[in-house]
């Protein structure tokens, strides 16, 4: 039984506010033959100099450290990459640190940042991520992506990431999923959205407009999860850069207030011992008790059915922001949909929906832009970026485009960064003729979670109109 | 093309130190990429050939019994530790509450007794260096409620379900010293149709 003191528990203080000074990515694509890495981070660093109409070197000016998200120095061969882009940027000899915390990587660099600046030790961090998954062949990316689970103890079984994390999936389609024909198509239902979103995204690399049939019949990887439940593997870069107030403000009229907190569980998923579930704001003592009546073989939490890690990031950025029901609260989300079936896993962590009823959200219309049962405007809209599934998944940068794609939308600029026909053609890609805008309306407060494997590593970030927060300081 | 046993390296570990022998890191000359429609250079490929070396350090144990037929847990003994009693397999070789060291404990006939699958996963992909014949069945295995954790393992014989009796199976014949030394099989298989080397 896993237990913790009071002092685990306590809820994390940024001494100062930090606010979100802007942000930037470069194009996602599965891979770069002719880029090399420092180029698209460079694209990212500019896009972000850009959309607060100063020239990279002006926004450079204000940097005071770095933390550079880089999950997998052996995919690019190049132990300290990190003090490679450092260079390249141009931002020697600032202090600078690279973050490694798997799929979480992106949102582990923020968080980084964000400590910076609150603790007062800079006015001004850059988080900027990335990875290069295309130098390498794909069975051996799968070899190596496969060596952040336990070396002696799960790699050799395959080699196969997918193979540890999936039966995860296995547990949480038997168990809340029933095995049920309607379940399987409600899985099917994240990736057609995803993908659709991800058309009206100039950055994204597997947009499709594609149908639940489609998904439901596409090969089989591990079942039931098949290739379109899959995410993709792609290359890119993305960052946000984070501030005091005085600076913030020195550099845009309207940054956003950030929040940002991290929890963490065992690498082995065979590890996991049985706890009490830590209960989210919204959630009532004894609210779980009968847990196991409705889903047989639900009595183990979190068993393989939740990701401690992501509760536990919930229930300490929940606590820092002032949020009780994240439905409520806040306007769009930007989740960590490795899977299908592992986002639907995250609506429960998160407290969207009680654990077992995850599907609900999908069902309910409320995850979608425009709720499809009703055709206006949904409870929550889920990755309109279009997610790991449809946009992207580069490790070191998902986390900070899901950050930047919440700004943009908070920002009210969502339109500005995907619908310009100059940047589909700059990046060699046809805008859909039926491209519709996904800003959500009137958004004020958004979340994202970044996210690492069978879940060793999550960051729950969550940003605010300043004028719209929900806590005092 | 599988290498030789002169082309093999080989480690030992003598007063102390790891004494590398035979032949390490054969060198394979890189290759210019070019694209293929504008007849540029793109890049380079780079191969290597590398060996890790690797310690086991507390748990070889566990490694080393696999070969004899003996599948090894641990459990803390710490009379002031809350988890006292507890069963970890995985093997770990502190208690992960009071980081005490934990007791090797044998737990074959525990296995034996009360293997049965917790989840599983059918895939017909694996990554690079893979030895398993495809599909992989890799199965989570629970024991009695004294084990407190969930082994990760592969079935080889039956098909999996959650909640099905499995028996562990050993690499017994020429035993490779790694977690690949241990599956497991479904209830009522034959000694005859366990893969080569592995015994009940």
């Amino acid at each position: 039984m896993i237990k913790f003191s009071e002092k685990q528990l306590k809820i994390p203080k940024l001494m100062r506010p930090v606010y979100l000074a802007t942000v930037g990515m470069s194009k996602f694509d599965r891979a770069f033959p002719e880029t090399r890495t420092e180029e698209l981070c460079i694209d990212a660093l500019t896009a972000a100099s850009d959309f607060v109409n100063m020239t990279p070197a002006e926004l450079k000016s204000y940097i005071h450290t770095c933390y550079y998200g880089h999950f997998a120095d052996h995919f690019g061969d190049q132990l300290l990459g990190e003090a490679v882009i450092h260079d390249r940027l141009g931002l020697d000899p600032l202090g600078t640190i690279g973050v490694k915390t798997g799929g979480a990587t992106g949102g582990s660099a923020m968080w980084e940042a964000v400590k910076a600046v609150a603790s007062g030790y800079s006015d001004c961090a850059l988080a900027l991520g990335w990875e290069r998954m295309d130098e390498v062949p794909t069975d051996e990316g799968n070899h190596l992506i496969s060596c952040a689970a336990d070396k002696d103890w799960e790699t050799p079984l395959g080699h196969i990431y997918t193979g540890y994390y999936a039966v995860m999936a296995q547990r949480y389609w038997k168990i809340f999923g029933k095995e049920e024909e309607s379940f399987r198509k409600t899985m099917a239902e994240v990736a057609v959205k995803n993908r659709g979103y991800a058309r009206m995204n100039p950055h994204a690399h597997g947009p499709m407009k594609i149908t639940v049939d489609d998904v439901i019949n596409s090969p089989i990887v591990a079942a039931p999860l098949r290739a379109l439940d899959c995410c993709l593997m792609s290359v890119g870069a993305a960052c946000g850069i984070v501030c005091d107030e005085k600076t913030a403000y020195e550099i845009t009229n309207n940054p956003l207030r950030i929040y940002i907190a991290a929890g963490s569980h065992t690498l082995r998923v065979a590890d996991r011992r049985n706890m009490k579930i830590p209960l989210l704001p919204n959630e009532k003592p004894g609210q779980y008790d009968n847990l196991a009546k409705e889903f047989p073989g639900a009595d183990r939490y979190p068993g393989f059915t939740g990701f401690l890690a992501a509760r536990m990031a919930a229930w300490y950025a929940y606590r820092m922001a002032g949020v009780v029901d994240p439905t409520d609260d806040l306007d769009v989300v930007e989740l960590h949909d490795a899977f299908t079936i592992s986002d639907i896993q995250t609506y429960e962590d998160i407290g969207i929906r009680p654990y077992g009823q995850g599907r609900d959200y999908i069902e309910s219309g409320d995850a979608y832009v425009i709720n499809p049962n009703t055709n206006k405007p949904g409870a929550l809209p889920s990755n309109p970026s279009g997610g790991l599934i449809g946009c992207m998944h580069a490790v070191g940068a998902t986390g900070l485009m899901q950050i930047a794609e919440i700004g943009y939308h908070i920002w009210n600029r969502w339109d500005e960064i995907h619908e310009p026909q100059e940047k589909w053609d700059a990046f060699g890609r046809e805008k859909p003729s039926d491209w519709t805008s996904l800003q959500v309306k009137d958004a004020n407060r958004g979340l994202a979670i970044s996210h690492a494997g069978v879940g060793s590593h999550v960051t729950c970030t969550i940003l605010m109109n300043p004028n719209k927060l929900l806590k005092e300081d | 093309m599988p290498k030789t046993d002169d082309e093999k390296g080989y480690v030992d570990v003598v007063n102390g130190r790891y004494k590398p022998r035979g032949t390490f890191h054969v060198i394979e000359k890189n290759q210019p990429i070019f694209n293929k429609d504008t007849g540029k250079l793109a890049g380079v490929t780079n191969p290597r050939d590398m060996t890790y070396i690797h310690s086991y350090g507390g748990e070889a144990i566990f490694f080393e019994s696999l070969g004899k037929g003996k599948l090894m847990a641990s459990r803390c003994d710490n009379e002031k530790c809350d988890s006292k009693g507890s069963i970890f397999e995985p093997f770990r070789i502190y208690c992960p509450d009071c980081l005490r060291k934990a007791k090797p404990v044998d737990i074959t006939e525990k296995a034996r007794k009360t293997a049965k699958i917790h989840s599983f996963i059918i895939t017909e992909r694996s990554g690079a260096f893979n030895t398993l014949p495809k599909p992989i069945k890799f199965v989570n295995v629970e024991f009695d409620e004294e084990v407190v954790t969930i082994l990760m393992s592969v079935l080889s014989v039956g098909e999996p379900e959650i909640g099905k009796k499995i028996i562990p199976i050993f690499r017994t014949k020429s035993p490779t010293y790694t977690i690949m030394d241990l599956m497991f099989v479904a209830e009522g298989t034959k000694e005859s149709d366990l893969p080569d080397g592995f015994t009940f």
